[in-house]
């Protein structure tokens, strides 16, 4: 559609320009709307269904819903969740905020430690996991290494620990992620007004005085993006689970995601599959609502 | 939105937003899409086998493995495809899914390719009641697997100077034997899988084929919480004790290897493993020896099958057909069940050709099938379904896996198997 | 800028030893996050007998890429020894037109939302984003009956669609935030002058998108090249990706298990994305830095 039309009327223009943009948003709100919104409507309807081998559509209450909380295979993976989640976010977020106001230092060779912190964010776990169950298998990895340096008492046998393994889920994944956090935090860093540091060194200011009252506080929004970027990683972790423990030992370490898969395709649940899915969604619902709102609104005051 | 009906605006919105594939042209060749997860030594060897006789026979074959898991991943791709209406030709699916599928209506009718092969006389009637639904045939036999087996290494076993195990209390001495000697005495993979192919060795070890079948087939919530099931863990927390410290997540096949090289003295496990250690070139009875598990005479069967799904196409129907044909034809069965370790569907098979485990195997079954201790795999989908053999592992595995006291195991199994229900 | 708020200003030995802890630190995280990457590399590069008897971090005795050809043109998937070679093609013709046509889409509607604000922009912003946040599980089946629906199941194009849907969302915030940081002076200017809505978008927007557009690219690239899940739900056999090709070759054992075979196969899968960081990862800071992240 050419709308280069140097002679119209300002006022008319003015009216085909607007409409034209709601014109051009269509296409992708019209997907969204259906792929996503659709979708979720699809799938919670069918959690309320006892749609088993495929979908049936006869509508049973929430009995989905309630056989689902008596599982205990789904509290582990949703306790699972918050233990590895909280963690997760914690770590990674003290991470890439250290590793970024260090990497702020005019340190030599910048480059290649960030580009070093930043791969793995490339690289999907159904690549690194091979490489991880051995580093952390204590028959081949970490533990045989610092036995074989004279360190005969050393133990790391988190893998193969109940208790542990979702611990080793939260190593492989503050790997991914905490590199990206640290661009992030870079970023902002690098944007920070110079003069105001400058200002406060000229009043006598020492340095970590003035990370912690002036730099860290115009910070705020990168921890809430951070925060919630890697909150909506630890809720899709799928692969890494099937490429680190396969949920074991035993079910020490199944999340939802995999509870929801493992469910619905292998155990012929699509109804209790569905039912946790929307369970999780609820979950980053709670999370994502509140910030899309304040941001929103923020957005509007600015 | 509650269901999804066949809209055409809807249709063509969404085409809008698609680039679309161009259809290939139709071909008259018959061809089968493939979708199965046999992808180790034996298995791929195997199923190589099959492609190759179906293309001599001028059949165009795609192969759509997916590895992983016993099926696992195999799962989401086959619903994914039987909801998008593009079904693959022939599926590796095996006991009560198979049902649950031809429930559904996603299976073909066999009956015609069934009738001029005459597989009514040469499939023995437990396989024909797991590959008819409502007296049709919807899937084709493949083989049939013992999941009750030890593998040992009779080098190892001769070291401390035992024989393969007959009784469970002779299994724990040995053991102990090996432990002793510094030798892992059971090689075994933490998987859930693999914790069930034990547990239900076990089961029918102390229980008995009975107990079994009021188990897992009749879920009766006393058998379950019984006395008798607390013994079973309780020699699965002795079991627990003979594998090694690094077990956790292993694939079976890795376990094989280490009675293979001698760094473990045996493994349970289904007599897929022995496609495995002729795969490595050892010699049954020499290199490796083969016995039951113990228990009296019985034997947990395993079976896998092709569900043939209902295609569109002449090409993709005679291909499905002509499969078929060739999976039930006595030198394919032979060919096949050489590779993969387990003996022959249907009957009529020549002997000579297996080895002395599978010769085995063959006289047992017989031998446990006029006895009536002949019982379908739990741990493998013969006798449960994917939602109670779920609820069997996750309660085994947990077990196996920490310290939880046999009377919570029992209760926490007949738990999980009503709600699964 | 923040290079003043280095440790400059005093030479005394406490700063010495604050720059060496900090070099320390920096080199302790370095060897976390390289430690894998050695494993894969150097593995990759011995023989079977060197693996089983080094240990975790030995280097190579020499180098040896036998198993690299191998991984690429010969490893058996199933019955089908062709290596990664067709499943990587498959990837590039999956990932390359879904990230064109995500970016396209999601640069014209960021700047429809930001430049031409009509009623309920944000709000239709907010639902749009919302599509970030929503685990996938959710839509594998509603997926999967629509592909099989609109003719694409178990197809290249099948899954270019898919990613293109759920990469919308993150296209959309991306060009968005920036656009919004960019003065709406410039925009009023040029409707002055006649300039319509395309003319602006096409002349004045997208030169000044550059950072963003890097940004975007390697964010989508990463994630599309990188799924697993939907490649190994809505593909099998000849049209499935790397990944899943990857994940059906380690699979897929032949007796022993060939390990640097294995770790060839999955350094040839990261490899696209490797580079990518290696090359654009300077740019994805720069990038970050103007506002693509509102930070």
């Amino acid at each position: 559609m050419d709308t280069n039309n140097q002679n119209a009327v300002k006022g008319v223009g003015d009216w085909f320009r607007w409409h034209l943009s709601k014109f051009v948003v269509a296409p992708s709100f019209l997907m969204i709307l259906f792929f996503v919104y659709g979708f979720i409507l699809w799938t919670g309807y069918m959690s309320f269904t006892k749609s088993k081998m495929l979908p049936i559509y006869n509508f049973e209450g929430i009995l989905q819903y309630v056989k689902l909380w008596k599982q205990p295979t789904w509290l582990a993976s949703f306790e699972n969740l918050f233990v590895f989640g909280s963690l997760f976010i914690a770590v990674a977020i003290a991470f890439g905020c250290i590793l970024a106001i260090f990497l702020d230092q005019k340190i030599r060779g910048e480059g290649a430690l960030r580009t070093i912190y930043l791969y793995p964010m490339a690289i999907s776990f159904i690549v690194t996991g091979t490489a991880w169950k051995w580093i952390l298998n204590p028959g081949s990895g970490i533990e045989k290494l610092v036995q074989s340096f004279g360190f005969e008492n050393f133990e790391f046998d988190w893998l193969v620990d109940p208790d542990y393994a979702v611990y080793t889920l939260v190593i492989a994944a503050v790997w991914q992620a905490s590199g990206f956090v640290m661009a992030l935090f870079l970023a902002a860093l690098r944007g920070v007004d110079g003069e105001i540091i400058k200002a406060a060194q000229l009043d006598g200011a020492s340095i970590s005085r003035i990370y912690m009252v002036i730099i860290l506080p115009t910070l705020r929004p990168v921890f809430l993006s951070s925060f919630v970027i890697l909150t909506h990683m630890a809720i899709k972790s799928f692969d890494l689970v099937v490429a680190l423990t396969g949920g074991g030992p035993g079910n020490a370490s199944w999340l939802p995601a995999n509870f929801m898969f493992e469910m619905t395709f292998r155990r012929n649940q699509i109804g209790q599959g569905a039912a946790s899915a929307m369970i999780m969604l609820a979950t980053v619902l709670a999370i994502i609502v509140p910030y899309l709102y304040s941001e929103l609104r923020e957005k509007k005051h600015g | 939105m509650s269901s999804f009906k066949r809209n055409s605006t809807l249709k063509a919105l969404l085409l809008g937003g698609v680039v679309l594939g161009c259809a290939s042209a139709a071909q008259a060749q018959p061809t089968a899409e493939v979708l199965h997860y046999w992808t180790s030594g034996g298995e791929a060897k195997a199923v190589k086998a099959l492609k190759e006789d179906f293309e001599a026979n001028g059949g165009k074959w795609v192969d759509a493995p997916v590895a992983g898991g016993g099926g696992d991943a195999q799962n989401a791709v086959l619903r994914s495809r039987v909801l998008s209406g593009d079904a693959p030709a022939a599926v590796q699916i095996k006991g009560p899914n198979i049902r649950n599928w031809a429930e559904a209506g996603a299976l073909a009718d066999l009956d015609a390719i069934g009738k001029e092969e005459g597989w009514d006389d040469i499939l023995p009637p437990l396989l024909q009641d797991i590959v008819k639904f409502d007296g049709h045939y919807v899937a084709v036999p493949v083989n049939i697997h013992r999941v009750d087996w030890i593998w040992a290494n009779p080098e190892v076993l001769a070291k401390v100077g035992a024989d393969v195990p007959t009784t469970w209390a002779e299994f724990n001495e040995t053991a102990e034997k090996l432990k002793a000697a510094g030798i892992t005495p059971l090689a075994h993979g933490g998987q859930p899988w693999q914790d069930a192919t034990i547990f239900e060795t076990v089961v029918l070890g102390i229980g008995g084929a009975d107990f079994f079948n009021k188990a897992f087939v009749d879920r009766d919530l006393d058998t379950l919480r019984s006395d008798t099931m607390k013994k079973v863990f309780d020699q699965m927390r002795i079991i627990r004790g003979f594998v090694d410290d690094d077990f956790s997540g292993r694939d079976w096949n890795l376990a094989t290897a280490m009675v293979m090289n001698g760094k473990a003295g045996m493994q349970i496990m289904g007599d897929w493993a022995k496609g495995e250690f002729l795969a490595a070139g050892k010699k049954p009875g020499v290199d490796f020896v083969c016995a039951p598990t113990p228990s009296e005479g019985g034997y947990i069967l395993n079976s896998d099958s092709f569900a043939m799904f209902d295609v569109k196409g002449d090409d993709n129907k005679s291909g499905q057909a002509l499969l078929a044909k060739l999976i039930l034809g006595e030198k394919f069965q032979e060919t096949f069940n050489v590779y993969k370790g387990s003996i022959p569907a249907r009957m009529g098979v020549a002997k000579a050709k297996f080895d002395d485990c599978a010769i085995k195997s063959m006289n047992d079954l017989e031998a446990a099938s006029s006895k009536g201790t002949l019982v379908g795999s739990a741990a493998h989908e013969i006798s449960t379904a994917g939602a109670v053999r779920g609820a069997i592992m996750d309660v085994v595995t947990e077990h196996f896996n920490s310290d939880m006291s046999s009377d919570d195991a029992v209760n926490k199994l007949a738990e999980a198997i009503e709600l699964a229900l | 800028m923040a290079d003043s708020i280095a440790f400059t200003s005093d030479r005394t030995l406490w700063h010495r030893i604050g720059r060496i802890g900090i070099y320390t630190l920096l080199a302790v995280f370095a060897f976390y996050y390289i430690m894998p990457l050695i494993v894969i590399v150097s593995t990759s590069m011995k023989d079977l007998d060197e693996i089983r008897t080094g240990h975790l971090l030995s280097l190579p005795a020499q180098i040896n890429l036998d198993a690299w050809t191998f991984a690429w043109s010969e490893a058996c998937i199933g019955v089908t020894c062709t290596g990664l070679k067709p499943y990587f093609w498959n990837s590039l013709a999956m990932a390359v037109p879904a990230v064109l046509i995500s970016i396209m889409l999601g640069a014209i509607t960021g700047y429809a939302l930001t430049k031409f604000r009509f009623r309920g922009a944000n709000v239709i912003f907010a639902m749009i984003l919302f599509g970030c946040f929503i685990p996938f599980q959710v839509i594998l089946l509603p997926m999967a009956t629509s592909l099989g629906y609109l003719g694409v199941a178990n197809t290249i194009p099948g899954l270019v669609l898919v990613h293109v849907v759920y990469g919308l969302p993150f296209t959309t915030l991306f060009f968005r935030n920036y656009y919004v940081n960019i003065p709406d002076d410039l925009v009023k200017a040029a409707t002055i002058d006649g300039a319509g809505f395309f003319t602006i978008f096409w002349k004045i927007m997208l030169p000044l998108s550059l950072p963003i557009i890097v940004v975007t690219i390697i964010w989508q690239f990463t994630q599309i090249w990188n799924d697993f899940l939907f490649g190994a739900s809505f593909t099998s056999g000849g049209n499935q990706p790397v990944t899943v090709a990857l994940n059906n070759l380690v699979n897929t054992t032949t007796g022993v298990k060939r390990y640097n075979v294995d770790m060839a196969a999955a350094l040839m899968t990261a490899a696209p994305t490797l580079l990518v960081y290696i090359f654009a990862g300077r740019y994805f800071v720069r990038g970050l830095t103007a506002g693509a992240v509102k930070g």
